[in-house]
């Protein structure tokens, strides 16, 4: 459907003898709304300045539209950046700052009037023309910053976690908004965050990524419910990350316990990691279930009630909408379907399930 | 409150030795030998040789803060550029001279410059023409500037480096290019400490009368050096007041016009 | 490329600017003849000369102690001025904080002048003392100017926080609010300290007869002509400030590393 508008091949950078990125390939949609994802250091970011011409890789290349942009200064390129601190100018009014980049290009006084009160209205900030910077609040800059960058109509907007020094609710209202603004603008949004719930609610596609490497590339669903390995799998959302064994397909034997499951093609007595979303596991009456455990913490959540269970020698973290106190017996049981079955890293890079936030 | 008696000693000691002080040099300035009312002194400005000297004074100073300036300005950017760690060795270096006794700085450039100084003797050596500078007003601006470089280069260094990346960012990812983004973004978020820096030399340059007096060989008058005259040999306190209170009206001046320009008063050197 | 070679060129040439003139003292310093015109050979004379003349070394001293007491006096001064300026509203504020530039903006010969005209104005006789309010005087302000911004930072919630626990005030203060101010204290210290060093022309005007420091000395000196043995003054002038500076400037940068790494 959608071709490609930007795409990196191999991109390698190093910095100070620490490997950022390791032979990145990326591809981005028109019209799509990308996330980076990941820990801090896994190398989003950097990913985000290459692609805006701040860094140049150590090898590799950088494609806008078919076109070679690796060597190509930032003002020469068709994109614009929304920066973590807004990035503001302070000695200029709000006006001034919008129309920054359109008075580099030349444009007539009308268009840049035009222009300024059209963004300010995109962003719910008419009438900010003549304010200063410093009389804005950090959510009003934030959308100060978007409306300079949108006014120049970039192809490309790059937001390197842009909602990062708001508070909650300021964010939860800003990530509807910006869906808003991809929506009315329709254009591509390439956007970094270390925060999986951003990333499910806005993207239309995620990239997970760690020490320098993709470990998965789908849309939130996706990610969410077949993480590909035990790193995804722990840091979208909550998750109990159990050693297997892959007895044949479509059986995994846990805690010497075995449980049908509806993966195949591992082969036969293999390791594996499995994956059990806590939503996913389902606490039964004493014998009922397929492992037998007892009911070790119990917190209300609001939505639900979150809950550790010691069964088989491993603290299963459950989330059931009923409530057993602590020192309940238990028996689990989880459906076939909600077993997800991953292969172990192979190498020591690829696994990396040091989360340190 | 109780507290805001600590700064009672503060207020006594400004009031007493700031304050007191600056109106007696109106009160004298003002008046003649008997305590009566007088703008002699003032208008006394008027006469050739002193005004000359003013002139002389604003000439010179506006010269070496304009050459301190040019010079400063990039040895800042080029500060700002280095990597941190060496970067604030290298800036430490630049202002270590700033600590060094002024009139021995001075001295220094006397000795090199002297029709007999060091620059000469390696002059002559090479069998090249020798330099006749000294006592000139070339060798007054050579002195300023040397003596008032790094009070340039540290205000501009310190408004340069709160500059953030980020911002330098942005403006080239809206389409400036580096010619642009300085002169749109770096130095107008920047003068804050050009104003400052600017004070920090003209002021002492526009009043010196060391540095005439060391390396203009006595035979160049500044308006410092006249003001100082009339205190330490003729001893005509009535007449100095008020030549010191037409300076004190040139310095206001130049305040007030850097004022304009320095509105948000964020320049500081220190 | 060429941008790193250009740099490069610029810094080596501001720096042969500002070192040349003190390298060349230093090397003169240790020339045995009186000329600056001929190199007769390396020699210690002038060093001799320096340690020997009661002039310089009283001239020395008489510094040292001004500098020192002018520096602890107004540090004491500006630092408890900072503190009470802190809980006055804002006009009282303004007015003291103006105050405080005055000095600092004013031109040194027209603060010497006044301040001589007002010691003779009152009867004062010009010595010692005169020329130690004169440097307490024009020191208040740079120690208001260092510690002010501390001060400002200091949270309220800590100094209560504090008291809350069970400190006294003055306890409190000494215990919480003084760590915290400290670094600005030291370095409005240190800065009046060099200030007072390095002053002449305050000092030239506030002195009177008979009382020397360096600067004034060197000045008169120098007028008469130039001595070798000053050479070997600035010789070690310049190797103490170095030192000094250095030494100052090891813990001062772990700081800004440790604030950094926060």
């Amino acid at each position: 459907m959608n071709p490609s508008l930007i795409r990196l091949e191999g991109v390698s950078k190093t910095f100070d003898n620490t490997k950022v990125l390791d032979e990145l390939d990326l591809s981005i949609k028109e019209n799509e709304f990308m996330t980076l994802l990941g820990p801090s250091g896994c190398g989003k970011t950097t990913t985000l300045r290459i692609i805006g011409g701040f860094e140049k890789p150590d090898t590799g290349k950088v494609y806008f539209d078919g076109k070679d942009i690796t060597g190509a200064a930032p003002n020469k390129r068709p994109l614009n950046t929304v920066f973590q601190k807004y990035a503001l100018f302070s000695h200029m009014n709000i006006a001034e700052n919008i129309a920054f980049g359109l008075k580099i290009k030349g444009k007539s006084k009308s268009y840049i009037d035009d222009k300024i009160k059209y963004a300010l209205k995109l962003v719910n900030l008419d009438g900010f023309e003549k304010r200063s910077v410093a009389s804005l609040s950090g959510g009003q800059q934030q959308r100060i910053a978007i409306a300079r960058a949108i006014v120049n109509e970039p192809k490309v907007l790059l937001l390197d976690e842009p909602l990062g020094a708001l508070d909650l609710k300021l964010r939860q209202d800003m990530q509807y908004e910006l869906i808003r603004l991809k929506n009315e603008l329709g254009i591509t949004f390439v956007y970094v965050t270390h925060d999986q719930e951003e990333a499910l609610t806005m993207s239309d596609t995620i990239v997970v990524m760690n020490q320098g490497y993709i470990q998965q590339m789908g849309t939130p669903e996706d990610i969410y419910n077949e993480p590909e390995n035990a790193f995804v799998a722990d840091f979208i959302g909550d998750s109990n990350i159990i050693d297997g064994l892959m007895l044949k397909d479509e059986l995994v034997e846990m805690f010497g316990v075995r449980f049908p499951c509806v993966d195949k093609g591992f082969g036969t007595n293999q390791p594996v990691d499995v994956v059990i979303r806590p939503e996913d596991v389902e606490l039964l009456e004493p014998g009922k279930g397929s492992l037998e455990g007892v009911v070790s913490h119990l917190i209300f959540k609001g939505v639900h009630y979150e809950m550790e269970v010691m069964a088989g020698g491993f603290e299963w973290l459950v989330h059931s909408t009923s409530c057993f106190p602590v020192g309940t017996n238990v028996s689990i049981h989880v459906d076939p379907f909600n077993i997800q079955i991953m292969k172990k890293p192979e190498s020591e890079d690829e696994e990396a399930v040091g989360v340190n936030e | 409150m109780s507290k805001k008696l600590l700064s009672g000693p503060y207020i006594v000691w400004m009031v007493g030795f700031t304050l007191i002080p600056l109106a007696l040099i109106v009160f004298y300035g003002l008046t003649d030998k008997a305590g009566a009312f007088t703008l002699e002194n003032i208008m006394a400005i008027a006469q050739p040789e002193r005004l000359n000297a003013l002139l002389r004074s604003l000439k010179l100073s506006l010269v070496s803060t304009a050459i301190c300036l040019v010079l400063a300005y990039p040895l800042a950017m080029i500060l700002k550029s280095l990597k941190v760690g060496r970067g604030s060795f290298i800036v430490f270096i630049f202002i270590l001279p700033m600590w060094m006794n002024f009139l021995l700085r001075t001295m220094a450039w006397q000795t090199l410059l002297d029709h007999n100084g060091v620059i000469n003797n390696i002059l002559r050596f090479f069998n090249l023409p020798e330099l006749k500078i000294i006592n000139t007003q070339a060798a007054i601006i050579f002195g300023m500037v040397y003596n008032f470089l790094p009070f340039m280069v540290l205000p501009i260094y310190n408004v340069l480096v709160k500059i953030g990346d980020d911002t330098v960012e942005a403006a080239r990812d809206l389409g400036a290019n580096s010619v642009q983004t300085f002169f749109r973004v770096i130095l107008p978020l920047s003068m804050p400490g050009v104003i400052s820096g600017i004070t920090m030399v003209f002021v002492p340059a526009l009043t010196t009368f060391v540095i005439s007096d060391l390396l203009g060989g006595g035979m160049i008058l500044l308006i410092g050096n006249v003001i100082e005259q009339e205190f330490t040999f003729t001893t005509n306190w009535n007449l100095g007041s008020g030549l010191s209170l037409v300076l004190m009206v040139f310095i206001l001046i130049s305040m007030a016009i850097l004022a304009k320009y320095d509105k948000e008063g964020e320049g500081a050197a220190f | 490329m060429i941008g790193r070679f250009f740099k490069r060129f610029y810094l080596a040439t501001i720096f042969v600017f500002l070192y040349a003139p003190i390298a060349a003292l230093m090397v003169l310093s240790f020339n045995s003849s009186k000329y600056m015109s001929k190199w007769t050979g390396f020699s210690l004379t002038w060093y001799e000369q320096l340690f020997s003349s009661e002039l310089i070394m009283s001239a020395l001293r008489n510094t040292l102690v001004i500098a020192l007491l002018s520096a602890l006096i107004a540090t004491v001064i500006g630092t408890a001025a900072c503190l009470g300026i802190n809980h006055m509203k804002k006009v009282p504020r303004t007015l003291m904080m103006g105050m405080n530039n005055i000095p600092l903006m004013n031109a040194d010969i027209v603060t010497g002048i006044s301040l001589m005209l007002c010691f003779i104005a009152f009867g004062v006789s010009l010595g010692f003392g005169t020329v130690l309010i004169a440097h307490i005087t024009f020191n208040i302000p740079y120690v208001v100017l260092s510690v002010m911004p501390k001060v400002k930072q200091t949270e309220k919630s800590t100094y209560e926080a504090a008291l809350d626990l069970g400190a006294s005030p003055l306890k409190a203060f000494f215990k919480v609010v003084f760590p915290d101010i400290l670094p600005g204290v030291l370095s409005g210290f240190l800065l009046a300290f060099t200030m007072s060093l390095d002053d002449f022309i305050i000092t030239h005007f506030t002195k009177g007869a008979g009382i020397n420091t360096l600067s004034t000395l060197i000045y008169s000196e120098v007028r008469k002509g130039i001595k070798p043995s000053l050479y070997a003054l600035s010789t070690i002038l310049f190797l103490a400030v170095l030192i000094l500076l250095v030494i100052g400037n090891l813990p001062k940068k772990k700081n800004h590393e440790a604030i950094k790494e926060r």
